[in-house]
């Protein structure tokens, strides 16, 4: 079960952190909860989710007008250009057990969220006071950095804070190693493909636990989908399904192989720039052969005899 | 926000003119956009917009949107809400299937289409009006469904999902709900309307002024129970040209006394011809060398640009070494706009054409080695479109994993 805003709240006032709350409706995006909550309580913040091609997560919380390059933070991170990318919906709900518009510092709380990395702006330390969620989006709250430091501690976790905007142009080699590579976390986590869930971002959830509805044969059609008798289906299947999954799945192997035989740096940029370059010629490929297997069957289907009796 | 202007069809050329079937520019000059987008009354795509949709999918931009192609909307904004909150939307879009030829301007719906389909992961109805065709074209009805299967093989090249995709023609498809909701919108469209919005006269025969229903009815999920039962609800997004506008205008008019949502466009500007960027507002499909075909080989397409496509490079190398060439006009650099997907290859391109360093030639060069790279594609995706394959696009089936 994820931490609900209240267990939250109630956690940091026994920690005697200092903390004020703004309730307000539902607001999914920076730009409606400067609506509701006046810059003159503490600094907005934007939220990242991010995920790298070896299924590991990260968080970046920063001031609203800091400029975050997922691409020199992927090369800071050690991961190469086109390293990290946005993290999939049911990654928010499994990993940080929170809803669309969510992603928030407090959600490392929950032990699914673990292995997840945190990288605070290095901008915060010059404010008195920012805002976050705490779990929830109908609810803003503004803290001190020591406030949210101390959270953090008291979780088990040394709070990081980084010059998101320093070393634009990083060079990464054998005498530069990146600069963030440290924060990458050590273990991979993977996140099961739900494709039959139920959109999760309802406002207002009273406990904040996504709706992780496992599509089990259910009753009423589930809104996303047409799909009534939908059996569970685990990642495996989805790669076949989708085209973009597919050629991803080639491509990692590809990379994985050609990272395995050989080595050097100039190794990874051929692997990052096969990758970007094949990507859509690949995708291109695999739809027209999903096309051609679905004509055949669908052929064959009006050709099909009726079952002899 | 609905304009309601008064939508007088100009018949001489002191006034730009852009309407399903006819486009010029003022004077034969350019195109004003920001003309025609306070005359029907659309919003520009601003950057937030793009950006919105960068974070809602996960994936840069398509070059379309980056390079202001697509570059009007409406209700683009209220979808990506929607969109943001669990509440998805289907695509329509469609083509009239007059030729057999089909050059790069037509597949430029069809390729932003193809990226919204996978970029936002929804399904996509696909509209041939080969009915239109017959009547406005004076073609025979067999041969304006052949067109329109033999077209349909070409935008299934394009790469859309089998699994997500209806294509059907109208000659196949109207009837039974479809048909219903046409009936209903033209209960709601007074032949004066009519007549204003598209310029009918008494002149023109009824075929015509009963045509625009069928245009409009695919933007209503009831019309197609087979996909979307029970989900009236659900949102329809329409990328097309701009001159498709008064089409939808009226669409959207009449939506809310039907109880169904307006449909949301996403629009673009006109794909210029080769020769000049001036004399015409849009490509030909009755000048051949006016446009590049999706069935030129290598060889033709090479000629057509180094011969025809309007240069804005100086008369003499050392002029233009001098002064530049002249961006605002010059094909060669606004295909490549068009097409080109490095942002920063584009940049240096400009830069240095336009200050005179770099020179047509090569300018022409690296676009015949693009469009030949395009077309190429095109046609071994084409190649590969068997009869059983449209057949399956266009069959009458549910989609059930269309939101996948």
């Amino acid at each position: 079960m994820g931490f609900s805003k209240d267990q939250l709240l109630s956690q940091l006032q026994e920690l005697e952190i200092d903390y004020s709350k703004y309730e307000h409706p539902p607001v999914l995006t920076v730009e409606e909860q400067a609506k509701y909550v006046s810059s003159s309580e503490g600094a907005l913040s934007k939220n990242l989710f991010f995920k790298d091609k070896k299924h590991r997560y990260y968080i970046i919380s920063a001031m609203v007008d800091t400029k975050v390059d997922i691409k020199v933070l992927s090369q800071r991170l050690g991961l190469g250009k086109g390293g990290i990318r946005m993290a999939p919906e049911e990654a928010l709900a499994e990993l940080l057990q929170v809803s669309l518009g969510c992603v928030t510092p407090f959600a490392v709380v929950n032990e699914s969220a673990r292995d997840v990395s945190l990288l605070l702006d290095q901008k915060f330390k010059n404010q008195t006071r920012f805002i976050f969620h705490p779990l929830s989006n109908d609810v803003s709250i503004s803290l001190s950095t020591s406030g949210l430091d101390k959270f953090l501690q008291s979780i088990g976790r040394d709070p990081v804070y980084v010059d998101l905007e320093a070393n634009a142009n990083p060079v990464v080699g054998k005498d530069q190693p990146p600069d963030l590579a440290v924060y990458v976390p050590s273990n991979s986590v993977v996140v099961p493909e739900l494709p039959n869930k139920t959109p999760s971002a309802q406002a207002p959830p009273k406990n904040v636990s996504a709706e992780k509805t496992k599509p089990v044969a259910s009753p009423k059609p589930s809104k996303s989908t047409g799909n009534v008798k939908s059996v569970v289906q685990n990642s495996g299947l989805s790669v076949f399904k989708n085209p973009d999954k597919f050629v991803e799945e080639i491509l990692d192997k590809t990379s994985a192989l050609l990272l395995s035989e050989v080595k050097g740096e100039n190794v990874e940029a051929l692997a990052e720039t096969l990758r970007k370059r094949l990507t859509s010629e690949f995708t291109h490929l695999a739809v027209m052969y999903k096309n051609i297997a679905y004509s055949e069957g669908f052929y064959a289907g009006t050709q099909c005899q009726p079952k002899r009796q | 926000m609905e304009v309601d202007k008064k939508e007088e069809i100009a018949s001489d050329s002191s006034e730009q003119v852009v309407n399903p079937w006819e486009v010029s520019a003022k004077d034969g000059g350019k195109i004003d956009y920001d003309k025609l987008i306070d005359q029907f009354g659309c919003q520009r795509l601003d950057e937030s917009l793009i950006d919105r949709v960068e974070r809602l999918t996960s994936r840069q931009p398509h070059v379309f949107l980056r390079r202001g192609v697509f570059f009007a909307h409406r209700d683009f904004d209220l979808v990506l809400d929607a969109y943001e909150r669990g509440d998805k939307f289907y695509l329509y879009t469609g083509r009239g299937p007059s030729s057999e030829a089909l050059h790069l301007g037509h597949l430029i719906p069809f390729m932003f289409t193809k990226y919204l389909q996978e970029a936002f992961k929804v399904p996509l109805v696909i509209q041939l009006t080969d009915d239109e065709k017959c009547m406005w074209k004076n073609l025979s009805v067999e041969e304006s469904q052949r067109l329109a299967r033999e077209n349909a093989k070409d935008i299934i090249a394009c790469g859309f999902d089998v699994t997500k995709t209806f294509i059907f023609s109208d000659f196949d498809y109207v009837g039974g709900a479809f048909y219903k909701n046409m009936v209903k919108v033209a209960k709601c469209v007074t032949l004066n309307k009519a007549m204003g919005i598209f310029g009918f006269s008494g002149e023109d025969h009824i075929g015509k002024l009963s045509f625009p229903p069928v245009q409009a009815v695919p933007s209503f999920p009831s019309s197609f129970p087979h996909l979307f039962p029970g989900k009236d609800k659900l949102r329809c997004l329409i990328p097309c040209a701009i001159d498709q506008d008064p089409y939808f205008r009226m669409t959207r008019d009449v939506a809310p006394r039907l109880g169904y949502s307006k449909p949301a466009l996403i629009e673009s500007s006109f794909f210029p011809a080769l020769q000049a960027s001036g004399e015409n507002g849009k490509m030909s499909a009755s000048d051949p060398n006016s446009a590049i075909y999706v069935t030129d080989t290598a060889k033709d397409i090479k000629n057509k640009i180094n011969r025809y496509a309007f240069s804005g490079g100086q008369d003499s190398i050392e002029k233009h070494r001098e002064i530049g060439a002249n961006l605002e006009v010059d094909i060669p650099v606004k295909y490549l706009s068009f097409f080109l997907e490095d942002d920063a290859e584009l940049e240096h391109i400009k830069k240095e054409y336009g200050e005179g360093r770099m020179l047509t030639g090569e300018v022409k060069k690296r676009l015949t080695e693009v469009l030949t790279g395009m077309v190429e594609r095109h046609r071994m995706a084409r190649a590969a479109v068997t009869e059983e394959m449209v057949d399956a696009f266009m069959a009458v089936r549910p989609l059930p994993n269309m939101f996948e």
